[in-house]
Protein backbone atom coordinates (compact mmCIF):
# COMPACT_ATOMS: atom_id res chain seq x y z
CA UNK A 1 0.00 0.00 0.00
CA UNK A 2 1.03 3.40 -1.15
CA UNK A 3 1.45 5.44 2.40
CA UNK A 4 1.20 8.59 0.19
CA UNK A 5 -2.19 9.20 -1.94
CA UNK A 6 -0.79 11.07 -4.97
CA UNK A 7 -4.05 13.05 -6.05
CA UNK A 8 -4.43 14.79 -2.36
CA UNK A 9 -3.39 17.56 -0.71
CA UNK A 10 -1.71 17.86 2.74
CA UNK A 11 -1.36 19.62 5.90
CA UNK A 12 1.86 19.62 7.58
CA UNK A 13 0.37 18.10 10.87
CA UNK A 14 -0.39 15.14 8.54
CA UNK A 15 -4.79 15.81 7.57
CA UNK A 16 -5.32 14.92 4.01
CA UNK A 17 -7.79 16.77 1.78
CA UNK A 18 -9.74 16.05 -0.94
CA UNK A 19 -10.52 19.08 -3.38
CA UNK A 20 -11.48 17.51 -6.66
CA UNK A 21 -14.77 17.38 -6.48
CA UNK A 22 -16.84 20.46 -6.71
CA UNK A 23 -18.91 21.42 -3.63
CA UNK A 24 -17.50 20.53 -0.07
CA UNK A 25 -13.84 19.09 0.35
CA UNK A 26 -13.45 15.91 2.18
CA UNK A 27 -10.92 15.55 5.09
CA UNK A 28 -8.77 12.66 6.38
CA UNK A 29 -5.62 11.64 8.07
CA UNK A 30 -2.64 10.03 6.09
CA UNK A 31 -1.89 6.65 6.58
CA UNK A 32 1.55 8.04 7.86
CA UNK A 33 -0.57 9.41 10.77
CA UNK A 34 -2.04 6.49 11.46
CA UNK A 35 1.07 4.47 11.14
CA UNK A 36 2.98 6.54 13.42
CA UNK A 37 0.02 6.05 15.92
CA UNK A 38 -0.81 2.52 15.89
CA UNK A 39 -4.76 0.86 16.01
CA UNK A 40 -7.21 3.96 16.60
CA UNK A 41 -9.43 3.57 19.13
CA UNK A 42 -11.61 6.43 19.47
CA UNK A 43 -11.81 9.59 16.91
CA UNK A 44 -13.64 12.74 18.13
CA UNK A 45 -14.61 15.16 15.26
CA UNK A 46 -16.11 18.55 15.04
CA UNK A 47 -19.68 18.86 14.52
CA UNK A 48 -21.85 19.20 11.89
CA UNK A 49 -22.39 23.26 11.01
CA UNK A 50 -19.32 23.55 13.16
CA UNK A 51 -17.00 26.56 11.45
CA UNK A 52 -13.47 24.95 11.72
CA UNK A 53 -10.21 27.30 11.45
CA UNK A 54 -6.91 26.64 9.91
CA UNK A 55 -4.19 25.17 11.55
CA UNK A 56 -6.69 24.94 14.76
CA UNK A 57 -7.56 21.97 16.74
CA UNK A 58 -10.80 20.19 15.38
CA UNK A 59 -10.94 17.17 17.42
CA UNK A 60 -8.76 14.18 18.51
CA UNK A 61 -7.55 10.81 16.84
CA UNK A 62 -6.42 8.26 19.90
CA UNK A 63 -4.85 5.60 19.95
CA UNK A 64 -3.77 2.90 22.70
CA UNK A 65 -0.10 4.56 22.16
CA UNK A 66 -0.85 7.93 22.01
CA UNK A 67 -3.14 10.90 21.77
CA UNK A 68 -3.14 13.32 18.83
CA UNK A 69 -4.73 16.57 17.74
CA UNK A 70 -7.03 16.52 14.43
CA UNK A 71 -6.05 20.23 13.14
CA UNK A 72 -8.15 21.94 10.87
CA UNK A 73 -6.10 22.19 6.81
CA UNK A 74 -8.55 24.58 5.98
CA UNK A 75 -11.25 27.04 7.15
CA UNK A 76 -15.03 26.40 7.06
CA UNK A 77 -18.11 25.05 7.86
CA UNK A 78 -18.53 21.36 8.46
CA UNK A 79 -21.07 19.55 5.94
CA UNK A 80 -20.89 16.22 6.94
CA UNK A 81 -19.27 13.68 9.42
CA UNK A 82 -18.35 9.97 9.01
CA UNK A 83 -20.44 8.43 11.96
CA UNK A 84 -18.54 4.88 10.87
CA UNK A 85 -15.12 5.93 11.91
CA UNK A 86 -16.82 7.13 15.24
CA UNK A 87 -18.34 3.78 15.58
CA UNK A 88 -15.12 1.58 13.86
CA UNK A 89 -11.94 4.01 14.39
CA UNK A 90 -10.26 0.75 13.01
CA UNK A 91 -11.26 1.90 9.25
CA UNK A 92 -8.46 4.65 10.03
CA UNK A 93 -5.78 2.46 9.65
CA UNK A 94 -6.90 0.05 7.07
CA UNK A 95 -8.22 2.88 4.64
CA UNK A 96 -7.60 6.00 5.78
CA UNK A 97 -8.22 7.64 2.47
CA UNK A 98 -11.17 5.83 2.04
CA UNK A 99 -13.64 4.49 4.14
CA UNK A 100 -11.34 6.18 6.96
CA UNK A 101 -12.22 9.61 5.70
CA UNK A 102 -13.40 11.84 8.69
CA UNK A 103 -15.57 14.98 7.80
CA UNK A 104 -16.26 17.50 4.88
CA UNK A 105 -16.32 21.06 4.81
CA UNK A 106 -16.90 24.32 2.71
CA UNK A 107 -14.29 25.37 1.82
CA UNK A 108 -13.76 29.06 3.00
CA UNK A 109 -10.37 29.87 2.70
CA UNK A 110 -7.45 27.11 2.77
CA UNK A 111 -4.28 27.11 5.10
CA UNK A 112 -1.49 26.45 4.20
CA UNK A 113 -1.31 23.05 1.93
CA UNK A 114 1.31 20.82 0.94
CA UNK A 115 1.10 18.77 -2.23
CA UNK A 116 1.70 14.77 -2.31
CA UNK A 117 5.32 15.40 -3.52
CA UNK A 118 6.17 17.72 -0.97
CA UNK A 119 4.29 15.82 1.45
CA UNK A 120 6.21 13.25 1.04
CA UNK A 121 9.54 14.60 0.59
CA UNK A 122 8.83 16.18 4.11
CA UNK A 123 8.29 13.03 5.65
CA UNK A 124 11.28 10.85 4.10
CA UNK A 125 8.97 9.16 1.96
CA UNK A 126 10.41 8.34 -1.74
CA UNK A 127 7.35 9.08 -4.29
CA UNK B 1 24.53 3.34 19.29
CA UNK B 2 21.43 1.32 20.31
CA UNK B 3 22.26 -2.44 20.70
CA UNK B 4 20.23 -5.21 18.69
CA UNK B 5 19.11 -8.49 20.44
CA UNK B 6 19.88 -11.75 18.94
CA UNK B 7 16.50 -12.23 17.70
CA UNK B 8 17.20 -8.65 15.62
CA UNK B 9 17.08 -10.63 11.90
CA UNK B 10 13.97 -12.74 12.94
CA UNK B 11 11.75 -9.33 14.30
CA UNK B 12 13.10 -7.71 10.89
CA UNK B 13 11.66 -10.96 8.73
CA UNK B 14 8.50 -10.52 10.43
CA UNK B 15 7.94 -7.07 9.63
CA UNK B 16 8.25 -5.51 12.98
CA UNK B 17 8.65 -1.99 13.51
CA UNK B 18 11.10 -0.89 16.01
CA UNK B 19 11.52 1.36 19.14
CA UNK B 20 14.49 2.56 21.02
CA UNK B 21 13.81 1.18 24.40
CA UNK B 22 16.23 1.57 26.83
CA UNK B 23 19.01 1.78 24.67
CA UNK B 24 18.13 -1.58 22.68
CA UNK B 25 16.11 -1.44 18.81
CA UNK B 26 13.49 -3.27 20.29
CA UNK B 27 10.18 -4.22 18.59
CA UNK B 28 7.35 -2.16 19.21
CA UNK B 29 4.84 -4.07 17.41
CA UNK B 30 5.04 -6.52 14.30
CA UNK B 31 1.44 -5.74 13.02
CA UNK B 32 -1.00 -4.08 15.13
CA UNK B 33 -1.01 -4.01 18.34
CA UNK B 34 -4.45 -4.33 19.05
CA UNK B 35 -4.42 -7.81 17.64
CA UNK B 36 -1.58 -8.62 19.78
CA UNK B 37 -2.62 -7.78 22.90
CA UNK B 38 -6.08 -9.66 22.57
CA UNK B 39 -4.08 -12.68 21.14
CA UNK B 40 -2.14 -12.33 24.54
CA UNK B 41 -5.21 -12.51 26.31
CA UNK B 42 -7.31 -15.05 24.39
CA UNK B 43 -4.04 -17.66 23.22
CA UNK B 44 -0.69 -16.57 23.11
CA UNK B 45 2.25 -14.00 22.44
CA UNK B 46 5.45 -14.20 21.97
CA UNK B 47 7.99 -11.27 23.26
CA UNK B 48 11.87 -11.03 22.86
CA UNK B 49 12.86 -9.36 26.36
CA UNK B 50 16.71 -9.66 25.54
CA UNK B 51 17.10 -6.20 26.30
CA UNK B 52 16.49 -7.31 30.23
CA UNK B 53 19.52 -7.59 32.41
CA UNK B 54 20.92 -10.88 33.80
CA UNK B 55 23.32 -10.11 36.72
CA UNK B 56 24.67 -13.03 38.29
CA UNK B 57 25.72 -13.59 42.43
CA UNK B 58 27.34 -16.20 42.76
CA UNK B 59 29.16 -17.46 46.73
CA UNK B 60 28.90 -18.47 50.25
CA UNK B 61 27.35 -14.72 51.07
CA UNK B 62 25.22 -14.31 48.16
CA UNK B 63 21.95 -14.67 50.44
CA UNK B 64 23.26 -12.19 53.03
CA UNK B 65 24.95 -9.99 50.06
CA UNK B 66 21.42 -9.52 48.30
CA UNK B 67 19.58 -8.88 51.82
CA UNK B 68 22.26 -6.11 51.98
CA UNK B 69 21.97 -4.77 48.75
CA UNK B 70 18.21 -5.28 48.41
CA UNK B 71 15.07 -4.19 50.10
CA UNK B 72 13.13 -7.72 50.35
CA UNK B 73 14.39 -10.89 52.31
CA UNK B 74 15.88 -12.39 49.43
CA UNK B 75 17.59 -15.19 51.66
CA UNK B 76 14.29 -16.88 52.66
CA UNK B 77 13.09 -17.69 49.02
CA UNK B 78 13.59 -21.01 48.63
CA UNK B 79 15.72 -22.38 46.05
CA UNK B 80 13.91 -23.23 42.32
CA UNK B 81 11.58 -19.76 44.12
CA UNK B 82 11.59 -16.30 42.50
CA UNK B 83 10.49 -13.11 44.20
CA UNK B 84 9.88 -9.62 43.08
CA UNK B 85 11.96 -7.45 44.66
CA UNK B 86 13.40 -3.83 44.51
CA UNK B 87 16.84 -1.98 44.82
CA UNK B 88 16.77 1.40 46.64
CA UNK B 89 19.03 3.99 47.30
CA UNK B 90 20.33 5.27 50.60
CA UNK B 91 17.37 7.90 50.57
CA UNK B 92 14.58 5.35 50.07
CA UNK B 93 14.15 6.20 46.69
CA UNK B 94 13.66 3.36 43.79
CA UNK B 95 16.89 2.37 41.14
CA UNK B 96 14.88 -0.54 39.90
CA UNK B 97 12.38 -3.34 40.27
CA UNK B 98 13.52 -6.50 39.54
CA UNK B 99 13.12 -10.43 39.86
CA UNK B 100 15.00 -12.14 41.81
CA UNK B 101 15.55 -16.22 41.22
CA UNK B 102 17.23 -18.36 43.04
CA UNK B 103 18.85 -21.13 41.75
CA UNK B 104 21.00 -22.62 44.54
CA UNK B 105 21.98 -21.90 48.33
CA UNK B 106 24.98 -19.93 46.92
CA UNK B 107 23.98 -18.66 43.43
CA UNK B 108 20.79 -16.44 42.52
CA UNK B 109 19.81 -14.98 39.33
CA UNK B 110 18.89 -10.97 39.69
CA UNK B 111 16.75 -9.50 36.59
CA UNK B 112 17.06 -6.17 36.00
CA UNK B 113 14.93 -4.00 33.68
CA UNK B 114 16.72 -3.18 29.93
CA UNK B 115 17.00 0.98 30.91
CA UNK B 116 18.57 0.05 34.55
CA UNK B 117 20.59 -3.13 33.73
CA UNK B 118 23.94 -1.13 33.46
CA UNK B 119 22.95 1.04 37.03
CA UNK B 120 22.12 -2.40 38.68
CA UNK B 121 24.75 -3.92 37.96
CA UNK B 122 27.09 -1.68 39.16
CA UNK B 123 24.96 -1.20 42.45
CA UNK B 124 25.41 -4.74 43.14
CA UNK B 125 29.08 -4.80 42.33
CA UNK B 126 29.61 -1.10 44.38
CA UNK B 127 27.92 -2.80 47.46
CA UNK B 128 29.32 -6.44 47.50
CA UNK B 129 32.34 -4.85 48.37
CA UNK B 130 32.32 -6.60 52.04
CA UNK B 131 30.63 -10.10 50.66
CA UNK B 132 32.33 -12.97 49.59
CA UNK B 133 30.33 -12.90 46.65
CA UNK B 134 31.00 -12.73 42.64
CA UNK B 135 28.56 -10.23 40.57
CA UNK B 136 28.72 -10.68 37.15
CA UNK B 137 26.72 -9.16 34.83
CA UNK B 138 25.29 -11.91 32.08
CA UNK B 139 22.81 -9.34 30.14
CA UNK B 140 24.81 -8.86 27.06
CA UNK B 141 25.26 -12.78 26.14
CA UNK B 142 21.96 -13.56 27.45
CA UNK B 143 18.47 -13.85 25.34
CA UNK B 144 15.27 -13.96 27.21
CA UNK B 145 12.09 -15.13 25.34
CA UNK B 146 8.44 -14.70 26.87
CA UNK B 147 5.66 -16.93 26.06
CA UNK B 148 2.27 -15.58 27.61
CA UNK B 149 -1.16 -16.17 27.53
CA UNK B 150 -3.36 -19.05 28.29
CA UNK B 151 -1.75 -21.79 25.58
CA UNK B 152 1.89 -20.92 26.54
CA UNK B 153 2.08 -24.32 28.79
CA UNK B 154 0.36 -26.80 25.68
CA UNK B 155 3.35 -24.84 23.47
CA UNK B 156 5.99 -25.36 25.58
CA UNK B 157 4.86 -28.81 25.67
CA UNK B 158 4.76 -29.44 22.98
CA UNK B 159 8.51 -28.41 22.37
CA UNK B 160 9.23 -29.93 25.61
CA UNK B 161 11.68 -33.70 26.34
CA UNK B 162 9.91 -36.47 28.03
CA UNK B 163 11.67 -35.75 31.18
CA UNK B 164 10.85 -32.30 30.98
CA UNK B 165 6.89 -32.14 30.83
CA UNK B 166 5.51 -33.04 34.31
CA UNK B 167 8.66 -29.91 35.38
CA UNK B 168 6.84 -28.14 33.07
CA UNK B 169 3.13 -28.62 34.33
CA UNK B 170 4.14 -28.74 37.71
CA UNK B 171 5.95 -25.10 37.60
CA UNK B 172 3.87 -22.89 40.26
CA UNK B 173 4.25 -18.95 39.57
CA UNK B 174 7.00 -16.87 40.29
CA UNK B 175 9.53 -20.45 40.36
CA UNK B 176 11.79 -21.69 37.86
CA UNK B 177 13.64 -24.70 36.37
CA UNK B 178 15.96 -26.12 34.12
CA UNK B 179 14.38 -27.90 31.47
CA UNK B 180 15.23 -29.38 28.07
CA UNK B 181 13.40 -27.85 25.14
CA UNK B 182 14.02 -28.47 21.01
CA UNK B 183 16.96 -30.53 22.54
CA UNK B 184 18.47 -26.92 24.44
CA UNK B 185 18.45 -26.44 28.30
CA UNK B 186 16.74 -23.15 29.36
CA UNK B 187 16.31 -21.56 32.20
CA UNK B 188 12.25 -21.75 32.35
CA UNK B 189 10.22 -19.44 34.74
CA UNK B 190 6.80 -19.04 34.89
CA UNK B 191 6.33 -15.30 35.33
CA UNK B 192 5.48 -12.60 33.32
CA UNK B 193 4.43 -8.93 32.96
CA UNK B 194 1.28 -9.42 31.32
CA UNK B 195 -1.55 -10.27 33.64
CA UNK B 196 -2.35 -14.00 31.60
CA UNK B 197 -0.41 -17.20 32.73
CA UNK B 198 3.25 -17.42 30.91
CA UNK B 199 6.72 -18.29 31.18
CA UNK B 200 10.25 -16.44 30.70
CA UNK B 201 12.84 -18.66 28.84
CA UNK B 202 16.31 -17.69 29.88
CA UNK B 203 18.84 -18.90 26.99
CA UNK B 204 22.37 -17.87 26.01
CA UNK B 205 22.44 -16.00 22.65
CA UNK B 206 23.57 -18.64 20.50
CA UNK B 207 20.56 -20.83 21.14
CA UNK B 208 17.72 -17.69 20.87
CA UNK B 209 16.43 -17.89 17.26
CA UNK B 210 16.37 -21.45 17.29
CA UNK B 211 14.28 -21.77 20.53
CA UNK B 212 12.25 -18.74 19.01
CA UNK B 213 11.50 -20.67 16.02
CA UNK B 214 10.65 -23.88 17.61
CA UNK B 215 7.73 -21.44 19.47
CA UNK B 216 6.60 -20.01 16.91
CA UNK B 217 6.22 -23.26 14.58
CA UNK B 218 4.48 -25.04 17.81
CA UNK B 219 2.31 -22.03 18.62
CA UNK B 220 1.08 -21.82 14.91
CA UNK B 221 -1.56 -24.52 15.90
CA UNK B 222 -2.05 -22.37 19.09
CA UNK B 223 -2.70 -19.03 17.33
CA UNK B 224 0.76 -17.40 18.77
CA UNK B 225 1.70 -14.63 17.34
CA UNK B 226 4.60 -12.32 17.87
CA UNK B 227 4.16 -9.59 20.06
CA UNK B 228 5.83 -6.26 20.43
CA UNK B 229 6.61 -3.61 23.54
CA UNK B 230 3.13 -1.52 22.38
CA UNK B 231 1.04 -4.68 23.96
CA UNK B 232 3.43 -5.86 26.53
CA UNK B 233 2.57 -1.75 27.94
CA UNK B 234 -1.20 -2.10 27.15
CA UNK B 235 -1.29 -5.98 28.78
CA UNK B 236 1.07 -4.75 32.01
CA UNK B 237 -1.32 -1.60 32.43
CA UNK B 238 -4.62 -3.61 32.93
CA UNK B 239 -2.86 -5.77 35.10
CA UNK B 240 -1.91 -3.23 37.59
CA UNK B 241 1.81 -3.70 37.33
CA UNK B 242 4.06 -0.86 37.27
CA UNK B 243 6.59 0.31 34.47
CA UNK B 244 9.97 2.06 36.34
CA UNK B 245 10.30 5.26 34.60
CA UNK B 246 6.53 6.09 34.85
CA UNK B 247 5.49 4.32 38.52
CA UNK B 248 8.80 3.58 40.17
CA UNK B 249 11.48 6.40 40.04
CA UNK B 250 14.52 7.48 42.23
CA UNK B 251 11.57 9.93 43.27
CA UNK B 252 8.88 7.13 44.58
CA UNK B 253 9.22 5.46 47.72
CA UNK B 254 8.15 1.68 47.57
CA UNK B 255 5.57 2.90 50.38
CA UNK B 256 3.67 5.30 47.98
CA UNK B 257 3.78 3.16 45.14
CA UNK B 258 1.93 0.29 47.38
CA UNK B 259 5.08 -1.59 47.50
CA UNK B 260 5.37 -1.46 51.03
CA UNK B 261 4.94 -5.28 51.26
CA UNK B 262 8.15 -5.97 49.32
CA UNK B 263 10.30 -4.10 51.90
CA UNK B 264 11.21 -6.57 54.90
CA UNK B 265 11.49 -4.88 57.48
CA UNK B 266 11.16 -8.02 59.70
CA UNK B 267 14.63 -9.31 58.15
CA UNK B 268 17.35 -8.53 60.16
CA UNK B 269 19.92 -7.39 58.01
CA UNK B 270 20.23 -3.52 57.47
CA UNK B 271 20.08 -3.02 53.75
CA UNK B 272 20.58 0.07 51.75
CA UNK B 273 17.64 2.54 52.30
CA UNK B 274 16.62 0.92 55.71
CA UNK B 275 17.12 3.42 57.85
CA UNK B 276 14.54 6.06 55.53
CA UNK B 277 12.29 3.18 55.04
CA UNK B 278 11.65 1.82 58.33
CA UNK B 279 10.33 5.06 59.42
CA UNK B 280 8.19 5.88 56.06
CA UNK B 281 6.12 2.33 57.01
CA UNK B 282 4.34 3.94 59.76
CA UNK B 283 4.23 7.67 58.48
CA UNK B 284 1.94 9.32 56.85
CA UNK B 285 2.07 9.50 53.20
CA UNK B 286 1.25 12.45 51.06
CA UNK B 287 0.44 10.66 48.19
CA UNK B 288 -0.50 6.80 46.57
CA UNK B 289 -0.42 5.42 44.09
CA UNK B 290 -4.09 4.52 42.71
CA UNK B 291 -5.70 3.48 39.74
CA UNK B 292 -8.19 5.30 37.45
CA UNK B 293 -11.45 4.50 35.18
CA UNK B 294 -12.32 6.78 32.66
CA UNK B 295 -15.83 7.75 32.21
CA UNK B 296 -15.69 8.73 29.01
CA UNK B 297 -13.79 7.76 25.90
CA UNK B 298 -10.94 9.91 26.16
CA UNK B 299 -7.53 8.78 28.06
CA UNK B 300 -5.38 10.01 30.66
CA UNK B 301 -2.12 9.89 29.75
CA UNK B 302 1.30 10.07 31.44
CA UNK B 303 1.98 13.46 33.05
CA UNK B 304 -1.01 14.46 32.67
CA UNK B 305 -2.48 16.39 36.28
CA UNK B 306 -5.51 14.75 38.53
CA UNK B 307 -7.58 17.61 39.81
CA UNK B 308 -10.59 18.34 42.09
CA UNK B 309 -12.52 21.51 42.07
CA UNK B 310 -9.73 22.52 39.73
CA UNK B 311 -7.40 22.07 41.82
CA UNK B 312 -3.98 19.80 41.22
CA UNK B 313 -4.10 16.69 43.27
CA UNK B 314 -2.05 14.30 41.21
CA UNK B 315 -0.45 13.28 38.03
CA UNK B 316 -1.05 10.53 35.78
CA UNK B 317 1.99 7.84 35.22
CA UNK B 318 0.54 5.71 32.78
CA UNK B 319 -2.93 5.74 30.62
CA UNK B 320 -4.42 4.17 27.92
CA UNK B 321 -7.66 3.03 26.49
CA UNK B 322 -8.22 -0.62 27.61
CA UNK B 323 -8.20 -3.06 24.61
CA UNK B 324 -9.52 -5.75 26.83
CA UNK B 325 -12.11 -3.70 29.25
CA UNK B 326 -13.05 -0.90 26.05
CA UNK B 327 -12.78 2.15 28.82
CA UNK B 328 -9.73 4.21 29.64
CA UNK B 329 -7.51 3.12 32.37
CA UNK B 330 -4.58 4.59 34.17
CA UNK B 331 -2.85 4.56 37.40
CA UNK B 332 -1.70 8.01 38.70
CA UNK B 333 -0.17 9.78 42.12
CA UNK B 334 -2.87 11.49 43.78
CA UNK B 335 -3.35 12.59 47.15
CA UNK B 336 -3.40 10.35 50.09
CA UNK B 337 -7.34 12.17 51.11
CA UNK B 338 -8.34 11.02 47.50
CA UNK B 339 -6.63 7.32 46.97
CA UNK B 340 -10.07 5.43 48.57
CA UNK B 341 -11.20 3.18 45.55
CA UNK B 342 -14.75 5.07 44.85
CA UNK B 343 -13.43 9.04 45.08
CA UNK B 344 -14.58 10.79 42.08
CA UNK B 345 -11.58 12.93 40.14
CA UNK B 346 -11.05 14.81 37.29
CA UNK B 347 -8.21 14.58 34.79
CA UNK B 348 -7.32 17.16 32.61
CA UNK B 349 -6.95 15.87 29.20
CA UNK B 350 -5.16 19.04 27.12
CA UNK B 351 -7.40 21.41 29.28
CA UNK B 352 -10.84 19.74 29.38
CA UNK B 353 -11.18 17.83 32.56
CA UNK B 354 -13.16 14.45 32.46
CA UNK B 355 -14.73 11.99 34.98
CA UNK B 356 -12.19 9.62 36.45
CA UNK B 357 -13.22 7.22 39.67
CA UNK B 358 -10.03 5.74 41.68
CA UNK B 359 -10.84 2.11 41.65
CA UNK B 360 -8.78 -1.13 42.83
CA UNK B 361 -6.12 -3.06 40.77
CA UNK B 362 -5.46 -4.64 38.79
CA UNK B 363 -8.02 -3.58 36.31
CA UNK B 364 -8.13 -6.82 34.85
CA UNK B 365 -7.82 -10.18 36.34
CA UNK B 366 -7.74 -13.28 34.05
CA UNK B 367 -10.41 -15.86 35.14
CA UNK B 368 -9.13 -18.98 36.83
Amino acid sequence: MSTIKSDLRYSAEHEWIDTAETGPATVGVSAVATDALGDVVYVSLPEVGDTITAGESCGEVESTKSVSDLYAPVTGEVTEINQDAIDNPGILNEDPYGAGWLFKVDVASEGPLLSAEEYAQKNGIDG
Amino acid sequence: MTKQTALYAEHELLGASFTDFGGWQMPLKYRSELEEHHTVRRAAGLFDLSHMGEVWVTGPQAAEFLNYALVGNLAAIAVGKAKYSLICTEDGGVIDDLIVYRRADDRYLVVPNASNADTVAAALQERAVNFDVAVEDESENTALIAVQGPAAEAILLDIAAESSRQLITELKYYAAVEVELVGMQVLLARTGYTGEDGFELFIGNTGAVQLWKAVAAAGAQHQIAPCGLASRDSLRLEAGMPLYGNELGLDTNPFEAGLGGVVSLKKPDNFVGRSVLEPLKEATLERKLVGLQGGGRRSARAGYNVVVDGAVVGTVTSGLPSPTLGYPVAMAYVNTALAEPGTEVQVDLRGKPEPFTVVATPFYRRKK
